[in-house]
């Protein structure tokens, strides 16, 4: 430690010693203690401006940063060190300006005079060490104003001087791109340097001037393509070196820097790519692979190669020496050619196609960064016809992978089966086997998408839910895998237990209406389903109660045990079923009827983020709300459509408890009440009330008891939970609830489709004449700037409230449209049915349309006319469009 | 462009740092945790690299010593490897058979060579040997300062006798 003189008889401690006894510390506080100790003397020589001492002080500052430990208190002596006249106290002040100090502390400016004259220091080695701190600390403010500087010593006598100033002009010209012309012409001077250092520097200048400016490109290319392809010519073919060889290879380093100038010179420019091909392939197959810097230079070359304009040459060569990298034994080398096939890919698939098989090994390597650019590399090659081979691949692995790697993996697979879905049987099988390795680590997206898609395929239901009973004995600890199974079993349990629709690959399997019951009550005992799974099985559990009957009793006993859960929600609905199953077997198979189809293309669009995000809000909502307190709300659908209820009809305001949204309860009919004596309208209405049971459409006017006011009375005299209890007995008038569906839309985090159901029965007022075969014009329901669309009508015999409605859409702009998405929304006496859309895009300038059916139930035609709110989604350029409007212009009669 | 440089110990304490992209002082103290963490618990036989924040950390263990580097998604890994080796070799050559301690007692003069290596987390000098001769100069301007200096005090001290 020279450089620290001893003073004896200075108090400090020197920088070895200081160094020694804080290693010596055995414990974090110890530590802390010598720390603060030389602190406080550092402090009390900087107020006493201890100059003799500043050096050592400083270098125990950084040590102790290094540690750290707070040292802004030491920022100053740093700029009083570098003003300083000698070059160890510059050195050291510098070093400390560096190490603690960035670039974005207001004290840096204080430097920028020091530096300015310490730039034009006689002394190279000053010069040198400002040039330095200048490269590795300026900020934009500081870069503007030493550029003059830094550009006139470009141009130094010194070799040294002129590779930092250019090394620090880079910099220069990250912080302020507008800077770049200034440096233009020195670096291509650069590019003609002899020592190899300041060429090095140079040839980085100009890769990095190119990359800031399309006017260096310009120049650089037109100046320099052939000097440095002979620069680089040189360097490959120089002879023996002993100060720069590395492995046999002269300056590996400038190989790969002028490689990489070439690459940014060649890119987007024929000519210039045409006059360093010779050059290319020379690299490419001379240089010598059995060490790793040749191999740097090659990977350098492939990627050069793989950027500059084409030459399909060339490219093979590149293909290959990329296939020799995959079959290294080094893992260094895999990991670059992993790298290096991705982005072959959009050069050429084929040639990439060829590796599958190694890059799929490479997949199940022990090492994480080599499966991860595997596995996205698989990612990118899987197409239509080797999708089953590689997805059978994957998820063979999944059983055997890692705990960490599951969830990358499983990811992908989901991703890759959902967008190259041969069939619905293929999805659906592949699904199983995801959730059934790694069901814990999937996103709930996943097993949403797959019950839609259950849903969906209504002749492999049987043959889903048996397979998922199956799957469900051996993982039943996959906590997605029992969701989807206990949905499965609540919904299709029938099926499962008479062996329905049966594949013919299918072996049948035995199962008892208890053994069905039995995996549900698994799913509710598992001490590691949360909530949404237990609230899932419970509804389940309902359903079950209706479909066998023999176990009813059990399902109970099973839903009666959670009446005191913990989780309010479980309790809430507990009691609620519990109530369900007891008393009201006249409704409840009606109420528990299975889910209607649910809407792929809703819920893709969904997916797609295209609609709003309210789903969200009201999940949340449902797992709150008391029991009992029924406000009067609007039905979430129509909030998530933004429609105002002003012109719904009296009924509709009764308002539907969030707890419709978990029982799936919607009754869009009112039951024929019409039978129902005075005495029983409040009880009735206020257990409608209770399970929500929303009645938006009555259309009998004889029969139009006030249900929302008595329903208001009855919420707000009484608890609806006690008025239940006193009231069953009263209940003895069968109160046969028209069918309906039951969308569990909250429960599956929004997955029912947002139209109101169809499938109701729908009553046809004795009052209203038909209205059958009346033709109405068509009209041009919504037109902007850049969208029209049209309306023509149609009715269906025997049906004189529904009408067909046929839209077409046309785009009016220049633009394409894509991820077109039309919704509608409709007031609470009118039902809607969308159908899918002919397509999502829409050409532009008018030259194609979108059609999409509809159908639509007046409930009170005659007296109401049609109207409807639209909101059409799109994308023009990527970028999400909205269109709202009214349609209050249907033909009369409607 | 290389974004910082790291020098971990294989009980995770810090030995060098330099940072050539702006982080925080807190950023500075979350890297080095979170990359300590990654890569002193990496087999000794996976491969060199890192992938971490969209970025690549490069790292090479000598002897007690890990040396990181960390790089963009597009920069060479292979080559940096190559630079790491390189600024052993010339530590090693500055020092003699370099080890930990050398660059616990003499962290300032690992720096002084790194500094003559990279500049702006480019690497400016492919020769070792100019290396070892600007530090060697370097250092005896320093030593020729000082000796003036304690020359100075002794002649002061000489006449204030």
């Amino acid at each position: 430690m020279a450089d620290l003189i001893i003073n004896p008889f200075s108090s400090g401690t020197r920088l070895r010693d200081m160094i020694r006894s804080i290693r010596a510390c055995k414990t974090a506080a110890e530590e802390r203690a010598v720390v603060r100790k030389e602190c406080a003397a550092i402090r009390a020589a900087i107020s006493e401006n201890d100059h003799d001492y500043r050096h050592r002080n400083l270098a125990k500052l950084m040590f102790i940063h290094m540690l750290g430990y707070p040292t802004h208190f030491g920022q100053m002596e740093c700029l009083k060190a570098i003003a300083s006249a000698g070059f160890p106290e510059k050195r050291i002040g510098y070093l400390g300006l560096m190490l603690l100090l960035d670039e974005r502390q207001e004290v840096l400016m204080l430097v920028t005079n020091s530096l300015k004259q310490d730039l034009n220091h006689s002394n190279q080695y000053i010069v040198g060490i400002a040039l330095c701190a200048l490269g590795n600390i300026c900020s934009a403010e500081m870069a503007r104003d030493l550029a003059p500087e830094v550009e006139r010593l470009l141009q130094s006598r010194d070799p040294n001087i002129r590779k930092k100033a250019a090394l620090c002009s880079v910099r220069i010209i990250k912080k302020v791109p507008d800077l770049a012309e200034n440096f233009m012409s020195p670096a291509a001077v650069l590019l003609k340097e002899k020592h190899h250092g300041a060429l090095i520097s140079g040839v980085q200048l100009c890769t990095e001037l190119c990359k800031v400016s399309e006017e260096a490109l310009d120049y650089l290319r037109k100046k320099c393509t052939e000097g440095v392809v002979k620069v680089l010519k040189d360097v490959v073919n120089s002879p023996y070196q002993p100060e720069y060889d590395i492995a046999g290879i002269t300056d590996p380093f400038l190989h790969i820097r002028l490689l990489r100038l070439l690459r940014v010179l060649g890119q987007g420019d024929a000519d210039a790519s045409d006059y360093m091909n010779d050059i290319l392939a020379q690299v490419a197959t001379k240089t010598e692979t059995n060490k790793n810097a040749g191999n740097a230079i090659l990977y350098e070359c492939v990627e050069t190669i793989m950027s500059i304009e084409d030459n399909s040459g060339l490219r093979v060569l590149a293909i290959n020496i990329l296939g020799r990298f995959l079959s290294n034994r080094d893992n260094n080398i895999r990991y670059v050619a992993l790298n290096m096939l991705m982005r072959a890919i959009a050069v050429d698939a084929q040639a990439v196609q060829r590796h599958r098989a190694t890059i799929l090994e490479c997949v199940k390597d022990t090492d994480a960064s080599i499966r991860k650019r595997a596995l996205e590399l698989v990612y990118l090659l899987v197409n239509d016809s080797n999708v089953k081979s590689l997805t059978k691949e994957l998820i063979d692995y999944l059983e055997v992978s890692d705990q960490d790697f599951k969830g990358d993996l499983s990811a992908k697979i989901c991703s890759i089966v959902e967008k190259f879905s041969l069939e619905k049987i293929w999805y659906i099988d592949q699904m199983l086997k995801v959730l059934s390795e790694a069901g814990n680590f999937v996103k709930d997206d996943v097993w949403h998408a797959l019950i839609v898609v259950i849903s969906n395929a209504s002749d492999l239901h049987g043959y889903t839910v048996r397979s998922l009973y199956r799957a469900f004995q051996t993982s039943g600890e996959q906590e997605s895998l029992v969701r989807v199974t206990v949905w499965c079993i609540g919904e299709y349990g029938e099926m499962l237990v008479n062996n329905m629709g049966m594949l013919n690959k299918e072996e049948p399997i035995t199962v008892t209406e208890s053994d069905a019951v039995d995996v549900l009550e698994t799913a509710m005992r598992r001490h590691t389903s949360d909530i949404t799974t237990r609230a899932m099985t419970l509804i389940a559990l309902l359903k079950l109660s209706s479909r066998f009957p023999s176990c009813s009793q059990r399902v109970n006993d099973i839903i009666v045990e959670h009446k005191g859960n913990f989780v309010l929600e479980l309790q809430q609905r507990s009691i609620e079923f519990n109530k369900i199953i007891e008393r009201h077997q006249n409704i409840r198979s009606t109420l528990l009827e299975s889910m209607p189809v649910l809407d792929e293309t809703t819920y893709n669009g969904r997916k797609a983020g295209s609609l709003a995000t309210t789903v969200q809000a009201s999940t949340g909502s449902s797992i709150s709300l008391p029991n009992g307190d029924v406000k009067p709300t609007a039905v979430p659908l129509v909030d998530l459509l933004d429609l105002s209820s002003d012109d719904t009809p009296a009924p509709s305001s009764s308002g539907v408890d969030p707890l419709q949204d978990l029982l799936g309860v919607d009754l869009t009919s009112t039951p024929s009440v019409s039978g129902l004596e005075g005495s029983s309208k409040a009880p009735v209405d206020s257990l409608l009330d209770l399970l929500s049971i929303g009645t938006p459409s009555v259309q009998n006017d004889s029969s139009k008891l006030d249900i929302l006011s008595a329903s208001n009375r009855s919420t707000q005299s009484a608890n609806s939970l006690d008025m239940l209890s006193s009231l069953s007995s009263s209940l003895a008038t069968p109160v046969s609830a028209p069918a309906s569906s039951a969308p569990m839309m909250d429960l599956l985090d929004g997955l029912s489709p947002i139209v109101p159901k169809t499938d109701t029965v729908t009553f046809t007022p004795p009052g209203l004449s038909e209205t059958n075969g009346s033709v109405y014009p068509s009209i041009t329901a919504f037109k902007s700037s850049s969208l029209k669309m049209e309306f023509s009508f149609s009715k269906q015999p025997g049906n004189p409230q529904t009408t067909l409605i046929h839209a077409t859409f046309s785009n009016m702009s220049s633009n394409n449209y894509t991820n077109f998405i039309f919704q509608a929304a409709v007031p609470k006496f009118v039902q809607l049915h969308l159908d899918p859309a002919s397509s999502n895009s829409l050409p532009a300038n008018g030259k194609g349309s979108i059609t999409q059916n509809f159908k639509v139930t007046n409930t009170q035609q005659g007296q109401k006319n049609l109207a409807m709110r639209v909101r059409i989604a799109y994308k023009v350029n990527n970028q999400d469009m909205l269109e709202q409007g009214q349609i209050n212009n249907f033909p009369p009669g409607l | 462009m290389i974004h910082f440089v790291l020098l971990i110990s294989r009980q995770g304490k810090v030995r060098l740092t330099k940072w050539y992209s702006p982080y925080s002082q807190k950023e500075r103290t979350k890297v080095i945790r979170e990359l300590s963490g990654v890569i002193l618990t990496r087999g000794p036989k996976l491969c060199n690299f890192v992938e971490w924040r969209g970025q690549k950390v490069v790292y090479k263990r000598y002897a007690s010593l890990y040396f990181c580097m960390c790089i963009d998604q597009e920069d060479n890994e292979l080559e940096v490897l190559e630079i790491i080796h390189h600024f052993v070799e010339i530590l090693d050559r500055y020092f003699g058979s370099v080890c930990e301690l050398d660059l616990i007692f003499n962290f300032h003069k690992a720096y002084y060579i790194l500094d003559e290596l990279l500049i702006a987390g480019e690497l400016q000098e492919s020769s070792k040997k100019t290396v070892a001769r600007l530090i060697a100069a370097q250092d005896s301007l320093v030593e020729t300062a000082k000796e003036e200096a304690s020359s100075i005090s002794n002649i002061i001290a000489q006449a204030t006798k």
